[in-house]
């Protein structure tokens, strides 16, 4: 069984007369400890993918089972649930809570699992430990600078064992040297068996991936692994 | 949310919105003072009216023997009609749902104590009278009663006015007053009540002695005018359908004839007034109501305007796991929180009303609003539903937002 079974996915928006078909027919499976790498020029419609991917949005048409549960029809709660239990989001802007420190915000996902107070406090130091951020837990992403603040995001990705980790563009509002940190945790997530699916359009950090999956026109116009 | 980092949620949101939200909050406290304290004013008022009604007597009939408007078995209408005690303890053996008193006045007396002379009403009654018409003695003092009856006694109980006027502030009950030259003992005092309505003076200026003791003295057989008490008000049409019959069967007298016995049913005047209450009391709350509905309509506003606000907040709440179900039942707590808060401060202003208003001195005319149960709960329930309300519709609006939209505002 694949982690992520994509079957003839249709995504189409419209805005009053206008239809814009964001993806059209997207066949897209992904194994467990896949390092995947989406490309493509923007306006491709490689977010429109990842938000699928992540249940934040539902496809137009064609089928998506995740870890072989469908996820088709379900209702909003239920794919919140989905959401907190398989899903690590990283964004390109971060999306912390600017009012929470950085423990609070890592601690977040736990909370709408339904984690006691004391276990929460637990798993939330301990990632943000392995991310090197012992000394910043009690700071405001105010306070932090763009690289602290993604791996803030990424603790918060982790916290809750996702099945998959699904980043957008996430060295894209950084520097190139905390880009290369980033990109350098992500490769050691890697390697500790985590299933990764990051955007980008960055060739360079494409060839870390195990993976390289082309966009064009809402299209998958090239799938190319690694491995060999 | 945990409590702690809600409540800091709420700060900011206070914080963002500071005029906004006290005014807010002052919409509300100004809608729980004005439901409050028109309902307790509502409650005070009536109060203080049924307890005057009640001077006179909780559900009395008072029944006049006048003069016939039927002719009944031969005989002409225009027939003066006279009732005696036999009369009345036959209508006390007869009907036994109601208690009878006859009252004997001819206002005719001269009261003397020392160098005082006065001439006040007076009523000759049997001791059941004092019940019905709730003549409560003040402490130290008793109404007649049966052993005044049996032997006659020549006993006196004194409205508190009279007293005041035969006494002054001296000790009265116990002392002899003199009553057309025969000496009557004090043997109690009428406590001081509210009396609204009377039909031959207030009580306070009357002296009640026994109908035996009157008709030892004066011979006269006839009552004035009597009274009586149903044991429950619904009894009351029944009771007197029964004194007309009995009475007219014994005095010859068409059981139909209203003229033959004049009466005046209290009852009526009784189920008027809480009839007007109730709809007077519902009216002050519904207006009441208006208002702390303004004060909610104000809420539901500002709590849009935080949806608005935070709606970046609540997309990346809902992108790490949070449910539609909880985004909303944060936003509807935090409504519920800052109705509450205007709820208290305006249940603390209108105790301090309410604690200040008997110091005004105006309870004879309005009576004194407090704050009952009825009050209290009224308020808070009101106070609820409207917090529910203006919270309901903002948190179903945070509920309902796309997460991808949301999280794409930057
Ligand atoms: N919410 C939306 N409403 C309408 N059109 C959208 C929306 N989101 C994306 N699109 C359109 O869908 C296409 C794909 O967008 P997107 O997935 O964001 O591309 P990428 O991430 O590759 O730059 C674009 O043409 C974009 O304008
Ligand atoms: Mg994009």
């Amino acid at each position: 069984m694949m982690m992520i079974e994509m079957r003839a996915i249709r995504k189409t928006y419209r805005t009053g007369r206008v239809e814009v078909e964001a993806l059209r027919d997207v066949n897209l499976d992904v194994d467990r400890n896949e390092f995947v790498a989406i490309v493509g020029p923007s306006g491709s419609g490689k977010s429109t993918l990842m938000n699928l991917l992540g249940c934040l949005d539902t496809p137009t048409a064609g089928a998506y089972r995740l870890s072989g549960e469908s996820v088709a029809g379900l209702d909003r709660n239920r794919l919140a649930e989905i959401r907190n239990r398989h899903i690590g989001f990283v964004f390109q802007n971060f999306n912390l809570l600017p009012y929470a420190s950085a423990l609070e915000n890592v601690e977040l996902p736990l909370l709408f699992a339904g984690l006691p107070a004391n276990e929460r406090n637990e798993r939330a130091t301990a990632i943000l430990e392995k991310v090197d951020l012992a000394d910043r837990m009690h700071h405001k992403p105010g306070e932090l600078s763009g690289g602290q603040m993604q791996r803030v995001a990424i603790a918060r990705a982790l916290v809750n064992r996702p099945t998959m980790v699904l980043a957008d563009e996430p060295t894209g509002n950084l520097d190139s040297v905390s880009g290369r940190g980033i990109v350098g945790l992500f490769q050691e997530l890697h390697a500790a068996g985590q299933t990764i699916v990051m955007i980008t359009h960055d060739m360079a950090i494409a060839r870390i991936a195990s993976r390289v999956v082309q966009i064009r026109d809402g299209e998958i116009v090239e799938d190319k692994s690694a491995a060999a | 949310m945990t409590s702690l980092s809600f409540l800091r949620q709420m700060l900011q949101d206070v914080r963002h919105q500071k005029v906004r939200t006290l005014l807010t909050l002052l919409g509300i406290t100004w809608g729980t003072v004005s439901v409050a304290l028109l309902v307790a004013f509502g409650e005070g008022l009536q109060r203080r009216i049924v307890k005057s009604q009640k001077g006179l007597g909780e559900s009395i009939v008072i029944a006049w023997p006048s003069r016939t408007s039927i002719p009944y078995e031969g005989l002409g209408k225009g027939r003066g009609i006279r009732v005696t005690e036999e009369d009345i303890e036959a209508l006390r053996r007869k009907i036994p749902d109601a208690r009878f008193s006859g009252e004997h006045s001819d206002g005719r007396n001269t009261f003397r104590r020392e160098r005082v002379r006065i001439s006040p009403g007076m009523s000759a009654v049997s001791p059941v009278f004092g019940v019905m018409r709730n003549l409560i003695p003040a402490p130290g003092g008793r109404f007649v009663n049966d052993l005044d009856v049996d032997r006659k006694r020549r006993m006196v109980f004194l409205g508190d006015k009279l007293k005041q006027d035969l006494f002054g502030d001296a000790e009265a009950v116990g002392q002899t007053i003199m009553i057309d030259n025969a000496p009557f003992m004090v043997i109690g005092v009428l406590k001081k009540k509210a009396q609204d309505s009377s039909y031959s003076g207030r009580d306070q200026d009357k002296a009640f002695i026994v109908d035996t003791t009157y008709r030892g003295i004066h011979g006269d057989r006839y009552v004035n005018n009597f009274i009586f008490q149903a044991r429950h008000p619904s009894l009351v049409p029944e009771v007197t359908r029964r004194v007309y019959e009995e009475l007219g069967r014994r005095l010859k007298f068409n059981p139909n004839d209203k003229e033959a016995i004049k009466t005046w049913d209290t009852t009526e005047g009784e189920k008027f007034l809480s009839i007007f209450f109730t709809t007077f009391r519902l009216f002050l709350a519904v207006i009441g109501s208006f208002t702390l509905m303004v004060g909610g309509l104000g809420v539901s506003n500002i709590m849009y305007v935080v949806v608005e606000e935070r709606t970046r907040e609540i997309g990346i709440k809902l992108a790490v796991g949070a449910k539609p179900r909880f985004i909303q039942s944060q936003f509807l707590l935090e409504t519920l929180t800052l109705t509450a808060l205007g709820g208290v401060l305006g249940f603390i202003i209108t105790l301090a009303v309410l604690w200040i208003f008997p110091f005004l001195g105006l309870d004879e005319y309005v009576g004194t609003p407090t704050a009952s149960p009825a009050v209290v709960l009224t308020t808070a329930a009101l106070l609820g539903l409207i917090g529910i309300a203006a919270g309901h519709f903002p948190a179903r609006r945070a509920s309902l937002l796309d997460p991808v939209a949301a999280l794409k505002l930057s």
